[in-house]
C-alpha cells in the first residue's frame, strides 16, 4: 500500500467551482498521535460522501476541524470555492455547514423546539422567546423535508430514531447546506435505517451535500456517492462508489485484507447446556419485558437471537445473568434449577457474560487493563489469598497472558481502561469472559462499535468457543452478524419468541418477523398477549 | 401543649407572618443566586462566604462614608468579586467546585474578622446610625389594609427589590433566550457549543449574579436587619438557602416558597421570651426542619445534567 490512490483527485486538477467542501493538506496531532496526518478531502456540490475508516482513522477529528469544534494545526479549508476561515462552530454554521454528532447533541429536559433553534432562537421584544414562531417554523422545515416532529415533545421521552431527526432538523433549520453526519446508523434499527437513507435521499434530491462518515460497508455501498478511505491519520483512498467493493474498501480500511463473512465449520452440537421455560420478566419501568419466553441451547452450537432493539433480549440476557429477577419460568443449567440465583453464584456455576453497556456493565474504567481482566474473579484462589488479599503478581501475569492471547493493544497492564479503544475495551471483556473457560457464554452486542479489525477477531473468538463445545446465546441488533455467526437464529418480538429459524433464512424473512409479520398466527397471537 | 398553644396563638397577630417574609427574603436572594449559578452548571455552596463578605463590607462602607446606597452596592460588588474567584478557580481551572466553595467560604470567615481587626483594632465597629440603614418603606394607602397591610407592605426596601427580582428571575429563566442558553449551557455545555452558545461568557456571568444577589443579601443582614458587623453574622443562612435551592428544585419559585418554610422557623424564634421551651431548641428549628424537608418531603430532586462538571471543548 504504498501508492494508494486508486483515482486521480489532486486539489489542482480538480474543478474547485463544483466543490462544496475542499480541504488540503490538514495536519492534527494530539500529543502522541497525529490524527490528520497531511489529509486532502474533496466533496462535490449535491454529493452524498462517504468518509470511512476504523475507530482512530481520524474522521471525526477532520470533520471536527470543518465544524470548528477542534483547531487544526495546519492545511487550508475553501467552502465553495472559497478560502474559509473557521474559528469555532459559529464560522461554519454561517458557511452552511452542519453537523449531526455521533453522540447527540440534545438536552433531553427541554422541547424538540427549544433543542432545534438553541443558538438562533426566534424571539419577541425584550428577548422573550416565541414559541408561536418556533412551531411555525418548525412545521414548515418538516413539511419541506418529509421530517414530521412534533416541536413540543420533551425531547428526552422521543425514541432514538426521532431524536436523530431533530438532530438534522436543528442543522438544516439553521441553514445548512453541507451535513455532516457521524456515524449516523450507530444507534438506529435496521428500520429506522433504511428510514433515514430515504431522508437522506431527499436531501440530495434537494441540493445538499452530505458528507456521511461510518464504518459499516454495506449502508456506505448503499448511500454514498463517492468514498474517501483513511487510516491512521492518512487518506488511502479515493473511490466511486458506483465500481467498488465492499472488499476493496476493508482492505483499504485496515491495510491488509479482511474476512468479512465468518469462516465456520458446521456446529457439532452436543447435550442440552442451557434451557429457559416460559421465562416472564418485567422491565424497569415495571411493564412486562418478557412474556414466557422458552428455547434451549446445546453445547457447541450458537443460537442468535434477532430483534428490534427493545423487545426483551436485554432483560433476557439480564435474567439469564443474575441482574434482573425473573417473575415466573426457570432457568436450567445442565439439567439444574439456577433461576434467580445472584449474578456470583450463576458466574460460578459456569456462565460467563459480555454485557451489551460495555463501559457502565463490562468494564471499571478508572481499574486498570489488568485489573479488569480479573474483575468477577477477584475472589478466586487463583488472585487471592483466602479471597482477601489480592496477589498482584498473579494478576499481573494472567493479565500479560490475556493481553498478548487476545491482541489487548494496550502500552501497559497497568493503564487505565478508559485510555483504551473501544476495540480494545470490548477486547478486554471478551477476553476476561472467554479465560473463564465457561459451559454457556451469553454474548450481548458483542462487537457494537467496534472497529472491523476487532470485530473480525472477536467472531473468530466466539467461534472458537463453539468448537470448544461452550453453549453461546448470541444478542446483536446487527442482522449481519447474527447471520454468520449463529447456528440457530431465535426471533424475539415484544418479549416473546416468535420463530425458531435456520441460519440461513434471509435478511427480509428475519427483518418481517422481528417486526411482527411473517407469520400467519401473529397477529392471533398479539391479540391473546 | 401549652408550648404549641402559644405557637398558634403567634399566628393570629399579622407579625409572624411579616417576619417570614423578612427573613424568607433574606434566604431568598443567595438561593435565587444558587439557582441561577447551577441552571448554568456550576455548583456553588459558596453564597454563605459572599453574604458574610457582603455584609461586612456594607458595614464598612456605611460607616466611612455614612451612604447607605454606596454602602449596598459595595456590599454587593463585594459578593460579586468572591463570587469571581469561584469562577474562574471552577470555570477557567476546572477545579472541583465543592472543594472551591468550602475554601471561599472559610476564607471570607477568615477575611472579614481579620479586616475587623485591622480597620478598628480591638475597640468596637461601633453601630451604624439609624438613618444611615437600609429603610423601612411604607407603602401609601396599601399598608391601611386591615392584616395584609402590615405584612406585604411594610417591609424593608430589599424585601420589595427580592419580590421583583424572583419575578424577574423566574421570567428570564424560562421565558427568555438569554434563560433557555443558560439552561441548555447547564444541561448540555457540548450541545451549546455546537449551536454557537458560548458556554463559558453565560458560566462567568451566572456565578458572577450569584455573587450579587449574595452581596445584597448580605447588606440587608447587617444595615438592613441589623445596625452592625458581627463575626460569622450570616450563620448558616447561605446554606440554608442552598437546601431551599434544592428542595425548591433548582426553580426560584420553589426555591422562595422553600425560603417561607425556613423563614417561619426564625420567626417563631424571635417570639423565644413567650414560648416555654429551651430557645436553643428553637434555634435549632430551621435546621431541624431542612433536613426533614431535604430527606422526606423533597423526595428525589434532580439537578441540571451537567451541574458540576467542568466544561472542556472537544472531550466527550
Amino acid at each position: 500500500m504504498t501508492t494508494p490512490t486508486p483515482s486521480p483527485a489532486s486539489p489542482a486538477s480538480a474543478d474547485t467551482a463544483s466543490l462544496a467542501v475542499d480541504m488540503r493538506s490538514i495536519v492534527k496531532a494530539w500529543p502522541g498521535v497525529v490524527a490528520n496526518d497531511h489529509v486532502n478531502f474533496e466533496v462535490r456540490r449535491g454529493e452524498i460522501h462517504a468518509l470511512v475508516g476504523e475507530n482512530g482513522a481520524g474522521k471525526t477529528t477532520l470533520m471536527n476541524i470543518l465544524y470548528g469544534l477542534i483547531r487544526r494545526d495546519a492545511g487550508d479549508i475553501f467552502v465553495n470555492g472559497k478560502l474559509a476561515h473557521i474559528q469555532g462552530p459559529r464560522d461554519a454554521i454561517a458557511l452552511g455547514i452542519g453537523m449531526v454528532h455521533q453522540h447527540f447533541m440534545l438536552i433531553p429536559v427541554l422541547t424538540v423546539g427549544e433543542n432545534i433553534v438553541l443558538g438562533r432562537e426566534p424571539t419577541t421584544a425584550g428577548d422573550i422567546y416565541d414559541a408561536a414562531r418556533v412551531r411555525q417554523e418548525i412545521g414548515e422545515l418538516s413539511r419541506r423535508y418529509g421530517l414530521t416532529l412534533n416541536p413540543d415533545d420533551k425531547m428526552g421521552d422521543l425514541p432514538v430514531g426521532l431524536q436523530q431527526r431533530a438532530e438534522i432538523v436543528k442543522v438544516l433549520y439553521r441553514g445548512a447546506e453541507i451535513l455532516i453526519m457521524d456515524e449516523p446508523t450507530g444507534v438506529l434499527t435496521p428500520q429506522e435505517t433504511t428510514e433515514l437513507f430515504h431522508v437522506l435521499r431527499g436531501l440530495r434530491a434537494g441540493g445538499k451535500t452530505i458528507i456521511f462518515i461510518s464504518h459499516k460497508l454495506k449502508e456506505v455501498l448503499d448511500i454514498s456517492d463517492r468514498i474517501t478511505v483513511m487510516r491512521r491519520g492518512k487518506v488511502v483512498g479515493h473511490l466511486i462508489t458506483a465500481t467498488t467493493t465492499e472488499q476493496e474498501i476493508a482492505r483499504l480500511m485496515v491495510g491488509r485484507d479482511v474476512l468479512l463473512r465468518v469462516d465456520k465449520a458446521p456446529a457439532n452440537p452436543g447435550p442440552v447446556a442451557l434451557a429457559v421455560e416460559g421465562l416472564t420478566a418485567a422491565s424497569d419501568s415495571n411493564v412486562p419485558a418478557l412474556r414466557g419466553v422458552s428455547f434451549e441451547v446445546r453445547q457447541g452450537e450458537i443460537l442468535g437471537i434477532a430483534g428490534v432493539e427493545g423487545n426483551g433480549q436485554s432483560e433476557l440476557i439480564e435474567v439469564l445473568a443474575g441482574t434482573r429477577k425473573a417473575s415466573s419460568g426457570r432457568v436450567l443449567l445442565g439439567g439444574k434449577e439456577i433461576t434467580n440465583l445472584s449474578a456470583r453464584a450463576i458466574r460460578s456455576r459456569g456462565i460467563s457474560h459480555i454485557p451489551e453497556d460495555r463501559r457502565g456493565a463490562g468494564l471499571v474504567l478508572n481499574y486498570s487493563v489488568a485489573d479488569n481482566l480479573v474483575l468477577g474473579r477477584q475472589r478466586s484462589a487463583r488472585f487471592a489469598w483466602n479471597g482477601f488479599v489480592l496477589m498482584l503478581n498473579a494478576i499481573l501475569a494472567w493479565a500479560k497472558r490475556l493481553i498478548a492471547e487476545f491482541d489487548i493493544r494496550t502500552p501497559t497492564p497497568e493503564t487505565r481502561a478508559r485510555a483504551l479503544s473501544g476495540g480494545n475495551q470490548q477486547k478486554i471483556i471478551v477476553a476476561r469472559e472467554m479465560a473463564s473457560e465457561p459451559l454457556v457464554l451469553l454474548a450481548s452486542q458483542p462487537t457494537r462499535g467496534v472497529d472491523i479489525g476487532a470485530i473480525e477477531f472477536i467472531h473468530r473468538r466466539i467461534v472458537a468457543q463453539r468448537d470448544h463445545g461452550v453453549a453461546v446465546l448470541l444478542v446483536s441488533a446487527e442482522l449481519d452478524e447474527i447471520r454468520s455467526l449463529s447456528d440457530r437464529i431465535a426471533v424475539m418480538y415484544e418479549g416473546r419468541i416468535v420463530s425458531f429459524e435456520a441460519a440461513e433464512t434471509p435478511e427480509e424473512r428475519l427483518g418481517l418477523l422481528m417486526t411482527g409479520g411473517g407469520r400467519a398466527d401473529a397477529a392471533a397471537s398479539k391479540v391473546a398477549g | 401543649m401549652n408550648a404549641l398553644l402559644i405557637i398558634l396563638g403567634l399566628f393570629k397577630s399579622p407579625d409572624v407572618y411579616h417576619s417570614t417574609l423578612t427573613y424568607g427574603t433574606l434566604l431568598l436572594l443567595p438561593a435565587l443566586g444558587g439557582v441561577i449559578s447551577e441552571r448554568s452548571g456550576v455548583v456553588n455552596i459558596a453564597m454563605e462566604g459572599m453574604m458574610l463578605t457582603g455584609a461586612f463590607f456594607a458595614v464598612v462602607a456605611d460607616l466611612a462614608w455614612h451612604n447607605v446606597w454606596l454602602a449596598v452596592l459595595v456590599a454587593i460588588i463585594a459578593g460579586g468579586f468572591m463570587a469571581l474567584i469561584h469562577a474562574v478557580v471552577s470555570i477557567r481551572y476546572h477545579a472541583d467546585q465543592i472543594v472551591s466553595g468550602v475554601a471561599i467560604n472559610i476564607v471570607a470567615a477568615g477575611l472579614t474578622v481579620f479586616l475587623l481587626n485591622q480597620f478598628y483594632g480591638v475597640q468596637e465597629i461601633g453601630s451604624v446610625a439609624p438613618q444611615f440603614l437600609i429603610p423601612n418603606i411604607k407603602v401609601p394607602v396599601l399598608d391601611a389594609i386591615p392584616f395584609i397591610g402590615p405584612i406585604f407592605f411594610e417591609q424593608n426596601l430589599v424585601v420589595y427589590i427580592a419580590i421583583i427580582l424572583l419575578v424577574a428571575i423566574n421570567i428570564i429563566l424560562f421565558r427568555t433566550r438569554l434563560g433557555l442558553r443558560l439552561r441548555a449551557v447547564g444541561e448540555h455545555p457540548s450541545a451549546a457549543d455546537t449551536a454557537g452558545i458560548n458556554v463559558y461568557t453565560l458560566r462567568y456571568g451566572a456565578v458572577i449574579a450569584s455573587g450579587l444577589l449574595s452581596g445584597l443579601a448580605g447588606a440587608f443582614l447587617s444595615i438592613g436587619l441589623s445596625n452592625t458587623f458581627v463575626p460569622n453574622m450570616t450563620d448558616g443562612r447561605g446554606y440554608i438557602a442552598l437546601a431551599a435551592m434544592i428542595f425548591g428544585k433548582w426553580t426560584p419559585l420553589g426555591a422562595f416558597a422553600a425560603c417561607l418554610i425556613f423563614g417561619l422557623g426564625q420567626a417563631i424564634y424571635d417570639n423565644t421570651s413567650i414560648i416555654p421551651i429551651s430557645p436553643y431548641f428553637l434555634s435549632m428549628l430551621p435546621y431541624i426542619l431542612t433536613l426533614v424537608v431535604l430527606a422526606g418531603l423533597v423526595g428525589r430532586s434532580i439537578p441540571p445534567a451537567a451541574d458540576g462538571i467542568p466544561y472542556e471543548p472537544g472531550n466527550e
